[in-house]
Order: C-alpha cells, then sequence, then structure tokens
C-alpha cells in the first residue's frame, strides 16, 4: 500500500513548484493531514476535478488503483459529464455525481441537497484523460467477478506494462483463481518490472523470460522497446526476440495458408457449379455469377421472411437459405436452359454473347426490386466471432464457409458418381445418342444438369451473402476468377476445381503481404495467362481426342 | 462483289459526308439557325465514331479470323492513356498547383519527379508513336504466346477478358503513375488548340472519321487480299488450313496485331473528345459491349460494325436518358435476340448472300459435339 502513494507524493510536489498551479497548491497543503490511505483516495478525488488535465489524468489513474468502493462510480460519472466540482477554490473540494433524482456527494455516495447551480462546474475531459479513464476501466475490470472481463482488463494492464499498475496487480494476483487469467497477470506483473527499471538483474532475467514467453507481437514490441539494460538483460531481450520473430513468422506461414485457404473455398463455391456447366456440359454462362447473386439474394429473403413468421428459429435462417437458393437458382436455371441455352448448343461464342445479355437482364431486374443499395444479411451468432488456436485467429464464418464449400463438393461428387440423375449426366455427356438409346430423355437431362450446375451456384450464393456485399453486382467480382478455376483445374474434372481453387487461393495470399492485395490479383492473372498458354488443357487434362477444344 | 463495292461507298460517304456536313452547320450556322448543329452533337458524333474505329477492329479478328476478343478495349484505353499522358504534359503549369513538369495527381500522391515512363510524352510525335506501340507491343506478345501454344476458341475469350481485368486492376493503382482512380482529366489543348472550342471538337470529329474511313479501308484491303482468305479459311477451319500448309498462328498473328493497333488509334482519338481517361475504360464489359456492336451490325461485314457501333450508341444515348431504368433490360435483351435471331446482323437482313460464307456454325458444332463426347 505504501507504493501507491509514489503517485501523489510527486503531483504534490510538482504542483507546489508548477508556476500554474499555485491555487491548487494552496488547495492542497490546506487539506486537512489524514491517514495515508484515506489521504491518498482523496487527493486523486481532488485531482480529478484539477485545473488541469494532466492532474485530472493523473487523478483518474490514482483512483482506479486506490481501491477505494467509490471509485467506479466516480470514473463512470466522469466519462459520461455527469461529474461536477465546486466552481470556487474550497479546502474540502466537494465533488457532486449528477443523477436522475438530484446529485449524491461523489466520494460517499450519499444523496446530497442540490447545490446551488452557479456554484457548479461540470468537470470536462479531453482525449488524455479519456485514455486514462479507458486504462482505469480496464484496472477496475480485474477485480470483476465475470473471468472473461478479468481477463480482458489484464490483456489491457500487460499492453499498458505501467510500473503503477504493480501493487495493483499485486492485489489481484492475490485474488486471482483463474489459472489463465493468473497467468497473463503474472505476464502484466513482468511487462511493469522490465518497464519500470527496477529489480534485481535475476528478477529482470526471469521477467523477460516471462514475457517472451507469450511469443507475440505484443511481447516482442514490448521487449524491443527497453532501452539501456544491463548486458546480460540485453543479451536475454535479444534472444528473446529473435525467438518471437522466428515463432511469429511461423504463425505468419500458417496464417496465410489459412487465409489462402478460406479464399480458396470462397474461389470453389463459386466455381463448382461453373464446373457443371462448363466443364460437363460445355456451356459458357457468363450469367453464372448473376445466379450466385440470386443465391446471395434468396438469403436475404428467406431471412426476412423467418423473422416476419418465425423469430425462434431465426438464427438459423442461413440453414433454411441453403436449400431454398439451390431450388431457386436451380429451376432459374432450368428455365434458362429450356428457353435459351438450348438453341445455342454447339455455338460457345454466342452462348457467351447471350448469357451476357441475360446476366445484365438479371442484375437490373434485382436492381430495380430491390434496390442498388447493398442489402443487409446478418449472419447468425453461431457463424460470428473467431477461435483462437496458438497464435492463429480463425474466424468461424470463414472456418464454416470452408468445412461448406467441401461439403457442397463432396455431395455433389456424390450425387454424380452415384446418384440417379448424376448417373444419366454422365451416361450424357459421354455419348449422347447411346444414352438417348437407352431411353434417357437427353433434353431432359441437359436441363437438369444446368439447374444442378445453376442450384450450386446458388448455394454459394449464401455462403458469400456471409462475406461479401450482397449487391446487384455481387456476382461480377466472381465470373472471372470462376473461370479461371475451372480452365487451371481442367475442364470436366472436379478434383481439378478443387485443386485450383486452393493453389489459386494460396498463391493470391502469399504473395498479397509482398505486393498488396490489387498486385497479388495482377500476378495471378498474369501467371494464369502464361499457364493457359503452356497447358491449354488446364492442369490436369482430359485424355482423349480434345485437340481442338 | 457490286453489293461489297456498293457497301463500301455507302459507308465512306456516310461517314465523310455524313461528319462533314455536321461540322459545316455547326460552324457555319449561328446558334439561332435551325441548320445549326449544337456543339454536344458533334462531341457525341465523334465518340460515335471512336466506337466505330473499335467495332472495326473487332469485327477484323472477330469476323475474319473467328477470334471471339473479350479484351479490345484494353487496346482502346491504352491508346487513350497513351494519348492522355500528352494532353497532361500539355497542361504544363496551367494545373492547379501549377508545376510545369508534374501533373496535378502525382503532386497529390506526393510524388516530386516525372517517372521515366513518362519521359517523351510532352512531343506530341512521340505520343503518336506510342498509340500505335503499346497496344500493338502488348498484343504481339499476348498473340505469339497465345497462339503459338494453339490457345483458341472459348479460352482464348477468357484470356482476353482476364488480360483487360488484370490491366483495370493495375491501372486502379495510384502507384503505378496514371492517375490511380481518377484518371486522367482536364486537359487543356491539343497541339496547342484549346480543347474547349468547337472549331476543335468539329476538327476532331472530322480526323475522327477520316482515320476510321482510312482503317475501314486498309480493313477492307486486308479482308480481300490473298491474306484475308487465308484469314478467313482459318476461322472456318483452322486445322485444315494448317494440313494445307500455312502458320495459322503467323496469319492470326500479324491481324491480331493490326486489329489492336486500329482499336488503340481509336482510343487515343476518344480521349481528346470526351476530356477524360480513366481505368473503367478497362472493364470487361466495354469490351464484350464492343462485340455486341459487331454482332448487331453484322460480323465479318466490316461496315456492319461501323453501322452496329452508331446504332447501338445512339439507342444507349436516348434510352439512358429518357428511360434509365429500362436501357440493360433492352440491351441485354439485346444479346440475346442478335444471336438468336439475327445471327448475320442488321447487314445480313439486306445481303442477298450469308454475310459469312461456309458453315461456321456447322464446323463448331461438330467440333463441340466432339467434345462434348470425350468430355466427361
Amino acid at each position: 500500500m505504501t507504493r501507491i502513494q509514489h503517485g501523489p507524493r510527486k503531483s504534490w510536489r510538482r504542483s507546489l513548484y508548477g508556476p500554474r498551479c499555485v491555487l491548487l497548491a494552496a488547495v492542497l497543503v490546506a487539506v486537512p493531514a489524514l491517514a495515508d490511505a484515506a489521504r491518498a483516495a482523496h487527493d486523486s478525488f481532488a485531482n480529478i476535478a484539477a485545473s488541469t488535465f494532466d492532474l485530472e489524468a493523473q487523478g483518474v489513474r490514482e483512483l482506479a488503483v486506490s481501491g477505494s468502493p467509490r471509485a467506479a462510480a466516480v470514473i463512470d460519472a466522469l466519462r459520461d459529464r455527469r461529474l461536477f466540482a465546486w466552481k470556487w477554490p474550497r479546502p474540502d473540494t466537494p465533488l457532486y455525481i449528477r443523477i436522475d433524482t438530484g446529485f449524491v456527494d461523489a466520494r460517499t455516495g450519499n444523496p446530497v441537497a442540490a447545490p446551488n447551480r452557479v456554484n457548479l462546474r461540470q468537470v470536462i475531459v479531453n482525449d488524455s484523460v479519456r485514455s486514462a479513464i479507458d486504462t482505469a476501466e480496464g484496472a477496475l475490470g480485474l477485480f470483476s467477478s465475470n473471468v472473461a472481463t478479468r481477463r480482458k482488463a489484464a490483456d489491457a494492464i500487460f499492453q499498458t506494462a505501467d510500473a503503477g499498475a504493480l501493487p495493483l496487480i499485486e492485489r489481484a494476483l492475490a485474488k486471482e483463481s483463474d489459472a489463465e487469467v493468473g497467468r497473463v497477470l503474472r505476464e502484466a506483473r513482468a511487462a511493469a518490472l522490465l518497464k519500470s527499471n527496477t529489480g534485481s538483474t535475476s528478477e529482470r532475467l526471469s521477467a523477460v523470460g516471462e514475457v517472451a514467453a507469450r511469443a507475440d507481437l505484443s511481447a516482442r514490441s514490448l521487449l524491443a522497446s527497453l532501452q539501456g539494460q544491463t548486458p546480460q538483460v540485453a543479451a536475454a531481450i535479444g534472444a528473446a526476440v529473435h525467438d518471437i520473430d522466428r515463432r511469429l513468422q511461423l504463425w505468419a506461414l500458417a496464417e496465410n495458408v489459412y487465409y489462402g485457404l478460406s479464399l480458396g473455398a470462397v474461389l470453389l463455391l463459386a466455381a463448382t457449379g461453373l464446373a457443371i456447366t462448363f466443364g460437363v456440359m460445355g456451356v459458357i454462362n457468363m450469367a453464372h455469377g448473376e445466379m450466385v447473386m440470386i443465391g446471395a439474394y434468396t438469403t436475404f429473403v428467406v431471412q426476412r421472411l423467418i423473422t416476419a413468421s418465425a423469430p425462434a428459429i431465426d438464427d438459423f435462417g442461413v440453414l433454411v437459405a441453403v436449400p431454398a437458393a439451390f431450388l431457386v437458382a436451380g429451376a432459374l436455371g432450368v428455365v434458362i436452359e429450356r428457353t435459351l441455352i438450348r438453341f445455342l448448343y454447339g455455338r460457345p461464342l454466342e452462348t457467351l454473347l447471350a448469357t451476357w445479355g441475360l446476366s445484365l437482364i438479371l442484375q437490373q431486374a434485382v436492381r430495380s426490386i430491390f434496390g442498388p443499395t447493398n442489402q443487409d444479411v446478418s449472419s447468425p451468432p453461431w457463424m460470428s466471432g473467431s477461435i483462437a488456436l496458438g497464435g492463429l485467429t480463425l474466424t468461424v464464418n470463414r472456418l464454416w464457409i470452408i468445412l461448406f464449400a467441401g461439403l457442397v463438393l463432396a455431395a455433389l461428387m456424390a450425387t454424380l458418381r452415384w446418384g440417379g440423375l448424376g448417373r444419366s449426366i454422365r451416361a450424357v455427356t459421354q455419348n449422347r445418342r447411346m444414352a438417348a438409346a437407352m431411353g434417357i430423355r437427353t433434353p431432359w437431362i441437359d436441363a437438369l444438369t444446368f439447374g444442378l450446375g445453376s442450384g450450386i451456384a446458388g448455394m454459394a450464393g449464401v455462403a458469400l451473402s456471409q462475406i461479401d456485399n450482397v449487391s446487384p453486382n455481387l456476382g461480377q467480382n466472381y465470373i472471372i476468377d470462376s473461370f479461371l478455376v475451372v480452365v487451371l483445374g481442367g475442364v470436366g474434372n472436379l478434383w481439378g476445381t478443387l485443386f485450383a481453387a486452393m493453389s489459386l487461393g494460396v498463391v493470391d495470399k502469399f504473395v498479397e503481404p509482398f505486393e498488396g492485395a490489387v498486385l497479388a490479383k495482377i500476378v495471378v492473372l498474369a501467371f494464369l495467362i502464361l499457364f493457359i498458354q503452356r497447358r491449354p488443357q488446364g492442369l490436369f487434362p482430359l485424355k482423349g481426342r480434345a485437340a481442338e477444344a | 462483289m457490286q453489293l461489297d463495292r456498293t457497301t463500301t461507298a455507302v459507308t465512306l460517304v456516310c461517314v465523310l459526308g455524313g461528319s462533314a456536313l455536321l461540322a459545316v452547320s455547326n460552324l457555319l450556322y449561328p446558334a439561332t439557325s435551325v441548320l445549326h448543329v449544337p456543339d454536344f452533337v458533334i462531341s457525341l458524333v465523334g465518340k460515335y465514331l471512336c466506337y466505330a474505329i473499335l467495332a472495326l477492329a473487332v469485327d477484323l479478328v472477330w469476323g475474319y479470323v473467328g477470334i471471339l476478343t473479350l479484351g479490345h478495349a484494353a487496346f482502346f484505353a491504352l491508346g487513350g492513356y497513351a494519348m492522355g499522358m500528352y494532353l497532361m504534359r500539355e497542361i504544363g503549369a496551367r494545373g492547379v498547383y501549377a508545376n510545369p513538369t508534374l501533373p496535378d495527381f502525382m503532386i497529390f500522391i506526393g510524388w516530386n519527379k516525372l517517372p521515366w515512363y513518362w519521359y517523351g510524352f510532352d512531343h506530341f510525335l512521340f505520343a503518336l508513336a506510342m498509340v500505335v506501340l503499346v497496344p500493338g507491343v502488348l498484343a504481339g506478345l499476348f498473340g505469339w504466346f497465345a497462339f503459338r501454344s494453339r490457345v483458341s476458341g472459348v479460352y482464348l475469350s477468357i484470356i482476353t477478358q482476364a488480360l483487360t481485368y488484370a490491366l483495370l486492376l493495375a491501372f486502379f493503382r495510384n502507384d503505378m503513375g496514371f492517375g490511380g482512380n481518377n484518371g486522367m482529366t482536364d486537359f487543356k489543348d491539343i497541339l496547342g488548340f484549346p480543347l474547349n472550342r468547337e472549331s476543335t471538337s468539329a476538327g476532331l470529329m472530322l480526323i475522327t472519321a477520316a482515320v476510321l474511313s482510312s482503317a475501314f479501308l486498309l480493313a477492307r484491303a486486308i479482308t480481300h487480299s490473298r491474306f484475308g482468305r487465308v484469314l478467313v479459311a482459318v476461322r472456318d477451319a483452322e486445322a485444315r488450313t494448317r494440313f494445307l500448309g500455312y502458320r495459322p498462328e503467323s496469319y492470326k498473328l500479324v491481324v491480331w496485331v493490326v486489329s489492336a493497333v486500329i482499336a488503340g488509334i481509336g482510343g487515343a482519338l476518344y480521349v481528346p473528345q470526351v476530356g477524360i481517361i480513366n481505368p473503367s475504360e478497362f472493364a470487361p464489359g466495354n469490351s464484350i459491349e464492343a462485340v455486341i456492336w459487331v454482332a448487331v451490325g453484322g460480323r465479318g461485314t466490316l461496315a456492319g460494325a461501323i453501322l452496329g457501333a452508331i446504332i447501338v450508341n445512339l439507342g444507349k444515348t436516348w434510352l439512358t436518358n429518357a428511360l434509365p431504368e429500362i436501357w440493360l433490360f433492352a440491351f441485354g435483351g439485346l444479346f440475346i435476340l442478335v444471336t438468336l435471331f439475327l445471327p448475320r446482323g442488321i447487314i445480313g437482313l439486306f445481303a442477298a448472300r450469308p454475310a459469312i460464307r461456309g458453315a461456321p456454325e456447322a464446323e463448331s458444332s461438330a467440333a463441340e459435339s466432339a467434345a462434348r463426347e470425350v468430355a466427361g
């Protein structure tokens, strides 16, 4: 407890000699001598209403570590501008908190008779006081009954590494029951010790070890910022920084792979449908992106309907949207095939133009119905947040999308391999006439195949609605990428599509840190242009007579 | 042959005579006269003529060699950027920051030195050379890689689209030194003629008309030569042409580069008339739009490309003003209707014989069904 007065005493001296604070010094000198702890608390209460922001910020800090039961209420009041002080110098520096029914005494919390407003001034704050308030509220959080709050507060204390917080940390450590929070607190203690330039060499060495064990960026920057250490400690710090750097690099590598895979999953979702319509049927569907967009809008509509009719299952609206988007986009795909595509079989370039026109119409239709602005699709709670895995932070929605992309691909492969429709699709693509002779209605299979590809695009839209803006242009951003994935993977080869999507995603994310996102995209595109020229049939070419394809 | 001569003559008369008439009535009659053509019509027509040059370039490769290019607007925009750089340097110290060497946008992003690739653009002739060279060299490199490894059909279309998309992204970057997002604008004059003077606009329009006519005659000369017949042979049966001893890739490459240069010149004429060049000119949609102009007018007819570019853009100007909601429906519908019901375009309605001889559809559908048999 003795250390607590370290701050106030210093300020006392400064205010005595500081020419600006003569008035305040007079007030402080006039304060009657009290017991040590009480005086500390009293001084910080007085400082909070001081006439300079520096003193005021200091008062906030002192109050936070004073252990006063009124600290939280007073600091809250200060933040909310409900704290009032006496306008004129007065030895007892009264402080009031305005509440709905009147005023309470800030020190005791007892209601007081409303003072005359003429005598009051509101205590105002500036940025430095505000940041002191933030720290103070963090420190107060150390004694919260909620483990997560304590953990957060301990982290914040570690970040500030304020030597003045040491006694506070000690007190919190003595009370702490949770091992995880205790660990962070010990790290914070080590950090504060290192910052304070006190302690013996062996104490400081063990503190370096404790901080280094965190092995994250904040530990690194803390260690790297320490100056003027004894050679032994400096060497330990150097080694620790080096070690952290190496570990961070490894984590960054892993993180890049994860980001790459999640981008790859998005590409895979967008391209899987295309792998059916383009890869299997050979139809260049430039409106494929719009099928994705319609899937996203279906999600929006389904969420609205559920919120309106069955709020109980609100959180699972996205799950309902998956089959709905499949059906809507699939049905639209069947209609498009019957009314447009079937007249253009064997004319790929004309198909390209007609479907481009179709994509313009679909975009404008959606724009006319829903308006040009982004629609708000909400993420359910079970899809938000993140998971910390070692030094990695994995966002949950990306994890779901990777999982979903895998599921969609697996389901599609299973359908093509074992399903009745899949068998017919394979029969028709392998030998149309023979399939017709065996009684398969080939035109109907064409329509269903196109519907299947479109439906998968619709399901991709559900996933994309969780990570991208739902606007009429949504599909445009994915169409070129999707084609590149299908072409890279080799037409008509789903494993190739998977491999191509994942490698494109990972390559993109690995180029990004060096060159920026846009240039990464350009590098990937340039690579693909060169690649297609080397291997026009993709990574996994089909064997056969496709010399002219 | 008779019909072909007639369309050629009609096209030249319409392009040259029409623009001359417009220019005369704009400049000679006072604004109050009924015969006076307002200034905005002049700049609009100048713009259409530039689009017609782009359409001509697309028709040369799509109509006669069967390369469906989805990236020709990239060459158009590159030519435009080369001209834009000259116009930017021509501003000199009259910019907002009054810096005699650095364009405003460079000062804005804190550059203090002109990048090396801007050297020389203060000379008009150098800029003209770049208008030809930049699209030409890019097309040459791209085509050399693509045709040599026999990338064709839809694959070629997709990588041309990827090309223009990559350029779009690249030019959006501020540190490319081409004005980033905003591109270049605020041009003052060209060769000393102020751009806001009506005689300059009329003059630019006339020059565009003359260039369009020359490009038309050049394209016609190419397609009517022995060389052009080989091009059509490549379009209709590439493998057969190869087996006859020709090298299709060389023929494709030459006409591809010529087409890119024509597109680049069109872009260079476009920029001083619209007064701005920015990365959106690289948008893949623009290239596809150019393809549909050709499809509407009549693929493989040259005159049809010019006609299509002008008609579609007239419709666009009118509809985007009158019924902006309807425009994309109409434009999208145009793609579908033309490909389904009007495969020979407007010119095809008047031509007695098919504008595209042979049976490209039959050939490609045979190849397609072969591919479909193999696929899966």
